[in-house]
């Protein structure tokens, strides 16, 4: 089961957690990963752009790589675009699987690849306006960990 | 009149142009691109920005004709997660 989601408003992650761990009654170990804005010096605001067309097209069948890695029960992506606040939940992933290797490594593999591989565009907003964050050379190493 | 294509500006490109899509006229992409603000098309055509037609990537420099209702979209790197 892959659950992939792009959600425009502020999500709980305590709910979709619970909902995902009710789901997969089965799995030995659920691992989870959430995401959340850094509160950095005067950062105000953090916006986070998609392309409908592509994007959630583009989660879904890194979803589908994972799967196809790791022996999962289920799969959950959910990440945030619009503008959000410091503290706010960004991404969450979830990996259910019937021992925690798989689904550690399958949530760090998605996060890894979301960072560098999913049509995302990220800016924010200081005193002095809105920046777009660039790519950091960090982002494309921790993907090639995986070959 | 046929109906239009669109461009779309992902990421900082809709800044640069100053909106997010733009309807133009179809017809081969060196022409669509002619029309455009020459900072804006020198931007597009950095080797960074990679090209979709209608949701699917396509490569650089290809004789890329625009047709009717065709979306073409400007993907600058991404900086997602």
């Amino acid at each position: 089961m892959l659950d992939a989601r792009l959600s425009e408003g502020p999500f709980d992650p305590a709910q979709q957690i619970a909902c995902f761990v009710e789901a997969t009654p089965a799995a030995g170990g659920v691992a989870t990963f959430l995401g959340q804005v850094r509160s950095d010096a005067g950062v105000e605001a953090l916006e986070i752009r998609h392309y409908p067309l592509m994007t959630l097209p583009g989660i879904r069948t890194l979803g589908e790589a994972a799967q196809r890695r790791w022996a999962l029960d289920a799969l959950l992506i959910v990440h945030r675009v619009g503008v959000m606040a410091p503290g706010d939940s960004i991404v969450l992933v979830a990996a259910a699987a019937r021992h925690r290797r798989e689904a550690f490594a399958a949530t760090d593999f998605v996060m890894d690849h979301l960072k560098s591989d999913v049509w995302l565009w990220k800016r924010e907003r200081t005193a002095s306006g809105w920046r777009w964050i660039e790519p950091r050379a960090q982002d494309y190493a921790d993907k090639a960990r995986w070959g | 009149m046929t109906a239009p294509a669109r461009l779309v500006f992902l990421g900082r490109l809709e800044d640069l142009a100053g909106t997010a899509e733009m309807a133009v006229a179809p017809g081969p992409i060196d022409q669509v691109l002619a029309a455009l603000d020459r900072e804006l098309a020198i931007a597009l055509l950095d080797e960074r920005v990679r090209l979709a037609l209608n949701g699917a990537l396509i490569g650089h420099g290809g004789a890329i004709t625009l047709g009717a209702g065709d979306e073409l979209a400007f993907l600058p790197p991404v900086s997602g997660g």
